[in-house]
Formats: C-alpha cells, structure tokens, sequence
C-alpha cells in the first residue's frame, strides 16, 4: 500500500538559533554595566531603563499597529529592549524622565519604524535617539553625577565634569597634561568613573564574544581606530594629546566597541568591511573627542560611519570561490 | 597520504550514520514492478526502444539515449513492457518518463558483451562500453559519466579525484561500498585514470570513516599504487560539493563558469567509479546500486543494494518497515535532500540515501523573521558568499547585484539556512531564484541567436534576392493584414 | 578669528554651492559613461520573435519606432508582461496590460512541418524570417526546432497546412550542468 508524505524544502534541519536569543544575550551582557552604574553613580540608571524599556514596547507596538502588522512577534524579539537599553545606560542618569521617553520614542519611531522596522534601519536606532537629545539638550545631556570613586556620593547627585569633559576644558585653557590629569575627574587608567563602567562592558563584550553574538571585527576596529591615533598624536605631542590608555577608559568607549557599533543591521556587511567600519568609527570619535565641539564623539561617529556602510559595502565584497 | 587544508567554512554537523553502518550491505529482493526513469535529471530522456507487451531480458537495452548527454536505459527485471508514463522520481527532475516493466520471475539475462581487459582495451573502447552500460553519477547527481569522462579525456585533465567524502547527514552508502569493495573502487579509479589519461589519481575521504580509509589503503596497496593516492579531508559539510572538494584536494579552484575539466581536473563519485569497474570486468550494464535507508522512522537500518526501479517501499521493508510516526520521506540527506510525496517513488541512479525521518530527526522553519544582517551566514557559506546581501538583491529584482554578489556560484548546501537566527528559507530563494536565472539566461541566448539570423536573413535578402524579398513581404502581409505603420 | 556677519556666512555658503554645483555639472557631461544608443537598449529587450504582430517587419523596426516616440510600448505579445515591463521601467513610463489588438501572449512554441503532408512546394522557406526551415522545391522540408522563434511566418503561405506549432521537445535546462 502507497504511503503518502508531507513536503517542505531542503534543509530539513536547521541550528535552531532565533532573534530573541541573540537579543537577550545583549541585554544580559550589559548587566555588568547597569550594576556598575549604580555603584558609581546611584541608581538613576534603573530609572532610565525603567522609563525606556515601556516607552520603546509601546512605540514599537504603536508603529506596528500603524504599519498594519502583527505585533507579538516583534514585542517578542527583545530588539528594540535592547534600543532602550542602550539608550538608557548611555545618557546620565539623572536626565529627566520626559526626555530620556523623548529620546526613546525618537530612537524606536525615527530611527528604526521609519525605515520599515526590524533589519531595515540604516543607522544605529539608539544613536539616533542620542544625537537627538545630545542637540536638544545640551546641558542635560553632559550632567553627569560625580562618581563614588571621584568623591562623589551616588544618592546626594552631585554633579561634576567627566574625564573627557575635563580634559578639553582644560586644554582649552592652557594647563598641562599634569596638572589636568590631577582633577578629580581622572581616575588612574581613563576617566573616573568611565574606566569602571568601561571594564563591565568590556566584561559583557568579552562574554558576547564568547557566545559568538558578536564577531571580534566590529570591536577590534573601534578599539584600533580609537587606539592607533592616539599611540601616534601622543608620542608626537604629549602635551596635547592624552595617551591610547585614556582614550580607551574613558567615555563610552568600550559601550561603543561591543555594544554600540555591533548593530548588525546598520553596519558594514563583511569581515573585512566590518573592520573598516569599526575603525572608521574609532577615528572619528577620536577626532571629535580631540577636535570637535563635543566630548564624546561616539554617537556622531557611528551615525557617520552607517551613512558610509553601503559604500563600504560595495567595495569590500569577499573573494567568491572559483573567482579571482 | 596528503592531509588538504580545510576551506574556512562550512558546518560541522552530526552524522547520524550509525545504524546502517552496524549492518554489512544487505542484498533487496527484485521488485514485481520495476519502474525506469528514462530522464536522470538532465532534462533529456532517453528514447524508448521498445513499446508495450515487448518481452525484455534482465540488462536489455529498453531506451536509447538522445545526445552527448543522455543515459542508455536498460531492464533490471526480465519480464513484460507494461507501460510508458511519467511518473514522480527522486533526483533533479521532479518527474520523468518512465518504463514500467512486470517482473515474471525468470530473472532471464541478456547476453553480457564480453568482459574486457581493461589494460589491453584502448580509452575509446572503454568509453564506448561504459557508455553503452548506462552509467550516471552515482553520488546524486546523475551525471552522464561517459560524457563527463570524454570531456575529461579532450581536455587533458591531468588529476582525477575520487570523491569519497560523503559528508552529508545520514548518508553513508559510499562508506559502505569502501569498506566492502574496495576493490572494487580502486580498479574503477583505475580504469578511469586510463580512459582520460590522468597523471594522478586521488581518492579523498573524511577523516570519520577510519575503516573505509584502512580498506582503501589495503586495496590500494594491494594494487601497487600506480600513481594512486589516499587523502583525508576533514569531515565538515559540505567538504564532499564537487568544487570545494578539488580546492581542498587539488588546491586548484575551477572558476565559477567552468567546468573542472577546464583547468585539469575531474571528479568522480567511488560509487560511480565501482560501477565503472563492474561493467567493464563483467560486461553487464548497470542495474543496481547501494542506496542507504535510514531515519529514526525505520525499524532496521540498512545500507540496500537494489535493482533501478525499485519502489522505494520495497526497500522500506526490506529493513523492517516503518515504525513510529514518519513525518518525511526524504530521498538524499538532511542538508539538500528533497521530500518526496509518496514512498512508490523508484530507486533511479541518483537516489543514493532515503530518509524517513520523524519530527525528532527534523528542526523546520517556523515563522520567519526579517533579516538583522548578523552575518553568520556568510561565515559558513562553502562558496565565499554573503547570503544576507543576496537574499536583499533576490528580493528586489536587483539583476546586477546579483551578477556581482555570485548567485551563480551557490552551490544550494543548505548551511545559510542551518544558522540563520530570522529563520528565513533562504537556500529555497536561491534555488528559485538560480532557475530563474537559468530561464532568463536561456531566453536571451535564443534571442541573440534569432536576431543574428535575422539580420543575416536582411543581409541577404538586401544584396539583391528580390524576388524572394518580394515573396518574404507577401508572405508578411498576408499573415498579419494591412497594418505596417 | 574676527566676527563673521550674516553676510559674510550667506557668500561663503553660495559660493560653495556654486563652486561644487559647477563641479557636479562639468562631471556629468564630461564623465558620463558610455551608454548604448537607446534603440540598441530597446532591441535587447525584444524577444527577436520577428513576427511581425506589432505591425513593424521585425523587432527591430519596432525598437526604432518606440525610439522616436512612434510606437507604443505595449505591442509585443511574444515578450509579454515582462517585455513590457522591461520596456516600461527602461523608458520610465508607467507599465500596463498588453493591447490585446496586436495579439495575445503564447507560451512558446516551435513549428513542426507533418512530413505526411508536406508536398515540397517550398513556399515557406522564404516565409521564415530567421531561415529556420530547410529545404528546396521538391524535396523534404524541416524546421530546425533550435532556431525557431514560434513567430508563425511560415503557416499562412503553406497550401496544405501542414504546419503545427507545438511546445518544444528540449525543455530548458533543470539545471546547470557543471554544478556540484
């Protein structure tokens, strides 16, 4: 007697793996950060997650609902917790609930639905959000609470200039690398608070790594676009250039390195085009950082460098097998 | 024995070859039906030289192959013509004309030409018998041997590489065949190496068939090597594709539009090349091969020999029938396997595995989400290309990009599917999208060709053939009415 | 630095628009890639049926009237939907159905001369705009299926009409012949 199947396409086995795997592994991974933050600056920060993490969901749920799509499984998927997240850890703790939802609703709405959401956004969404408010507002967005190891206090908020903050002020005013280095922002490998919060999302980025979430390119590019100038200008004039070490634990570097320029969907596309990408992202935030009229450049360089993927894109195509 | 270096890519999967390979080949019983495939998948089939109620002798030629590329069909049962339809089969082509010829249990054998000698026959003879024997790949793809082995032979090749990697899940017929013929391979290898005047011989196996590698090596020296070789390769999927296997052999990559024969190589399935070896020391055509029947659905594994035409159900029983619940039945491996709709389906040359595998065996789709561009496809793709750049360029039409990102190059494995995180079925865009890459193609090739002959025809028809010029415009005119704008 | 007015940002913004404005123009005229002429562009796109359904002897013909604005696009029924289509986004006009009055879209198709029937009078030899069929007064004619385009020249002239037009006996290829 004829037996009769059921057909579906060839393969007929797959891995398994799944967006929300990769998502909350992320989300996981800045762990170390979130409780480092508030160890060093007070627990601002669980409030920002608090006010974003909703904000996003509901912004993500409302630019659906518009588009005419099904929602649950893109409420599901963890990407645009991990926007808010990022969002969240990246601005001061102490900035204001309206604009951190602000910032939230710009960055899920602005950056991600308005180019047809999920894996159709060509820049950084969380990026966007961040460029936004850092224009808006400028003084909120540099009020940074002193940290635990500056003196400071986390739960009386006062608030004091960064490390990146500092260096330039003083530059500007003509002390010397000695005496800048001194202030009470500068802790003994980067900025003071920065080089802690730095070593958590070096810790998380390492244990990205390791999962294979990320690939080691993105990260390596940042850290040698970062690094490499920084090597050069302060052999070349140390008076005037901090040292690689500085650059790498201060500001958001690490955050940026593992976390921030990973994005797959706005980054460059193969391993040697992501290598490009991550340097080209380094420099510029290097440049800003030593040039340019904000303290940290991170934010600027990443939507830069995602206007310059496609270019990179084209020419960085791999060797197909067979061809030359 | 040479140790290849890997190509970086690819997946490591698990075999699942246990349980056929506890078991010696078992031998299946000859079918009341025997249905014949008269099309191996090259989309010509063979011409039948006999019709309904002829009376056919077990290797009698029935249908006679059309072109350079065709296969000569001949009976595996003797018995009575009962039919010519086409019918579903396993292999490239979905469907085939077929042969259907009622086993009356004589098992009557048609003369067999005379057993050769091989290394007194010239090429040419040896290619003439393998020719006449009907042999096709017999790796999966069916391939018209002699015309590959001819190709090989005017182009010089100067390596010939066996490929015994089999590196798919599930299928281990090959390793099999290794373990107990090898012999069997050797000689075949050797008889190729004549007919297409190789230099060198290599015989590639994965590192995880270890018995194959000593019986091989045994055989081999039992032969005195003759500028035979062993090597191992790395059991990683889809080590065994045709092109990776002779990069990572030879070294050499054949470029994207060309043959292997092009740049001095060629490469034949071990159990082609065993095949090979019986025809021409035995001089009957080809009626049978090893074919495993496998998957958590069948009581009894078994790697079976079985005559062409068999219906797969027969083999089915043979290892004890089903058991549980078969969810499908897949003819091939896990990896680039088709399900097929029912298990009547013949064994043809290109069925080398059947899988019947329960919901346990298989990790399907489910819903897919949209691309997020993480690249882990692109780092297991064998053929070095970025399938999240492709599916973008398939999905927008984009004709160029497509040119330029090498969707002519995939080789359909299946491993950007394996690790996609968005689920997207993306091997099964390509395949649609490469056929109809191959429609377009052939389409523009006719229109080339058909507006050459017509500018010939004008030509012609300009330097000064009026009257036929008169006569082409009447004929124009009456065919479509008063109408030239 | 001294004090910038309004002025002086207002010039230096227009002459950078200026400067590169010109700059962008001299580049594309004087580094524009080479372009096929657009009635080659055209004819690459017609199926070379050489039917004559669109009212022009032949495709090309046709490419020269849709060219200089003549012919309309929609004329084609061998190229079909994607002709059409093809054409449509080459011209930059807006795609729509086949006119059904210049014939309706066939699968394709070839012609077969029923040898039976066929007397030899070799009146379709010249009807045949590609010379796909061979033969001579009094002798056995055939089509060469490869060469046909299926454009049905051939069927009016014959005066036993023993023309058909089948579907091809090649199919296309399944698959690639040098793939793995």
């Amino acid at each position: 007697m004829t037996r009769r199947f059921a057909t579906s396409g060839a393969p007929h086995v797959i891995a398994g793996y799944s967006v929300p795997r990769v998502m909350y592994a992320v989300l996981f991974a800045l762990l170390p950060l979130v409780v480092v933050q508030v160890v060093l600056y007070g627990p601002g920060v669980l409030l920002q997650l608090a006010v974003a993490g909703p904000v996003a969901l509901a912004c993500e749920a409302l630019a659906l609902a518009l588009r005419g799509r099904d929602s649950r499984p893109f409420l599901r998927d963890g990407s645009v917790l991990v926007t808010a997240a990022l969002l969240a850890v990246a601005i001061p703790p102490l900035l204001p609930w309206w604009i951190t939802g602000l910032g939230t609703a710009v960055a899920v709405l602005l950056g991600k639905h308005a180019y047809g959401g999920l894996g159709y956004n060509p820049f950084n969404p969380a990026m966007v959000g961040y460029a936004v408010l850092l224009v808006s507002f400028p003084v909120a967005m540099t009020r940074w609470p002193l940290p635990l190891d500056a003196g400071g206090s986390p739960w009386d908020a006062y608030t004091g200039a960064t490390a990146l903050d500092a260096l330039r002020t003083g530059l500007g005013q003509r002390y010397t690398m000695e005496e800048i280095f001194r202030g009470d922002a500068f802790g003994s490998l980067g900025g003071a608070g920065a080089q802690w919060t730095g070593l958590a999302a070096l810790a998380g980025g390492l244990y990205l790594l390791a999962r294979r979430v990320v690939r080691w390119h993105i990260p390596a590019g940042v850290l040698a676009g970062i690094a490499v100038p920084a090597v050069v200008m302060h052999a070349l004039d140390p008076g005037a250039h901090a040292s690689a070490i500085f650059h790498l634990f201060s500001g958001a570097t690490f955050l940026c390195a593992f976390f921030i320029a990973t994005d797959p969907v706005s980054a460059a596309t193969s391993h040697r085009g992501r290598l490009i990408y991550g340097a080209g992202i380094g420099t510029v935030t290097w440049t800003i950082r030593t040039w340019g009229g904000y303290p940290d450049g991170v934010a600027f360089a990443v939507l830069l460098m995602n206007l310059a993927a496609p270019l990179i894109d084209r020419y960085t195509v791999p060797r197909i097998h067979g061809r030359e | 024995m040479a140790r290849p270096r890997r190509f970086p890519a690819g997946l490591e999967l698990p075999p699942f070859k246990s349980g056929p390979m506890g078991r010696p080949i078992l031998a299946a019983a000859a079918p009341s039906l025997a249905t014949l495939a008269l099309d191996q998948g090259n989309g010509i089939a063979a011409q039948p030289v006999v019709v309904v109620g002829d009376r056919v002798r077990v290797g009698s030629l029935v249908a006679r192959s059309e072109g350079d590329f065709g296969v000569d069909v001949h009976a595996t049962v003797a018995g009575t013509v009962r039919s010519l339809e086409v019918r579903p089969v396993p292999g490239a082509a979905a469907t085939s004309p077929c042969l259907v010829i009622e086993n009356d249990w004589t098992d009557d054998r048609e003369d067999a030409s005379t057993p050769l000698d091989w290394q007194a026959t010239t090429p040419a003879d040896l290619l003439a018998r393998i020719r006449s024997a009907g042999i096709a790949g017999l790796g999966g793809a069916a391939f018209a041997t002699h015309a590959k082995l001819e190709a090989a032979r005017d182009a010089k090749v100067s390596h010939l590489v066996l490929n015994g990697a089999e590196c798919e899940p599930w299928i281990c017929c090959d390793d099999a065949l290794m373990r107990e013929r090898a012999a069997d391979v050797v000689l075949g290898a050797r008889v190729m190496q004549r007919v297409v005047d190789a230099e060198r011989v290599t015989i590639a196996i994965e590192d995880d068939k270890p018995e194959a590698i000593t019986a091989v090596e045994a055989a081999l020296a039992a032969t005195d090597h003759h500028g035979l070789a062993l090597a191992v390769v790395p059991a990683v999927f889809p080590a065994g594709a045709e092109r990776q296997l002779l990069a990572s052999v030879t070294g050499i990559e054949v470029p994207g539009d060309a043959w292997p024969p092009a740049v001095g190589l060629l490469c034949q399935n071990v159990g082609t090349a065993a095949a090979v070896a019986r025809v021409v020391t035995s001089g009957e055509p080809l009626t049978r091969r090893i074919v495993t029947v496998t998957g958590s659905a069948i009581a009894a594994p078994a790697n079976v020999e079985a005559r062409l035409g068999t219906p797969i159900a027969d083999l089915i029983e043979a290892c004890g029938g089903y058991r549980g619940e078969p969810l499908r039945l897949i003819a091939g491996g896990s990896m680039t396997g088709r399900a097929l709709p029912s298990d009547d389906a013949p064994v043809t040359q290109a069925l080398n595995c059947v899988v019947v595998a329960t919901a346990a065996d298989l990790a399907v789709h489910g819903s897919e989400m949209p691309c997020i561009r993480c690249g882990d496809c692109a780092s297991v793709c064998p053929a070095g290309l970025l399938p999240q750049s492709l599916l973008r360029a398939v999905a927008s039409a984009d004709a160029q990009g497509l040119v330029r990102l090498g969707l002519a190059d995939c080789i359909e494995c299946g491993c950007c599917d394996y690790v996609c995180p968005s689920r997207i079925p993306l091997t099964a865009r390509f395949v649609a999208a490469r056929r109809e890459r191959r429609l377009r193609l052939d389409q523009e090739r006719r229109a080339a060709r058909a507006r050459e002959r017509y500018a010939g025809h004008e030509r012609r028809l300009a330097a000064g053939a009026e009257a036929e010029r008169r006569e082409f415009e009447e004929a124009r005119r009456r065919a479509r009415g008063d109408g030239q704008s | 630095m001294s004090e910038w007015t309004l002025l002086d940002a207002l010039a230096l913004a227009a002459g950078l628009a200026a400067a590169l404005g010109a700059a962008l123009g001299w580049a594309a005229l004087r580094l524009r890639p080479d372009a096929d002429p657009l009635v080659e562009r055209i004819d690459a796109l017609l199926p070379q049926t050489q039917c004559g359904q669109c009212r022009y002897p032949g495709c090309r013909p046709y490419a020269e009237a849709i060219a200089r604005g003549e012919a309309d696009i929609d004329r084609c029924p061998p190229g079909g939907e994607a002709t059409l289509r093809a054409l449509a986004g080459l011209l930059g006009r807006e795609p729509r159905p086949l006119d059904p009055d210049y014939g309706v879209t066939k699968p394709r198709q070839v012609a077969v001369i029923d040898e039976e029937r066929c007397i030899g009078c070799a009146l379709c030899l010249p009807a045949c705009p590609v010379d796909a069929i061979v033969g001579a007064p009094r002798f056995m004619h055939t089509v060469i299926e490869r060469e046909c385009t299926g454009c049905e020249l051939c069927l009016p002239p014959c005066p036993v009409d023993c023309i058909a037009l089948v579907a091809p006996a090649q199919t296309p290829p399944v698959r690639d012949r040098r793939a793995a």
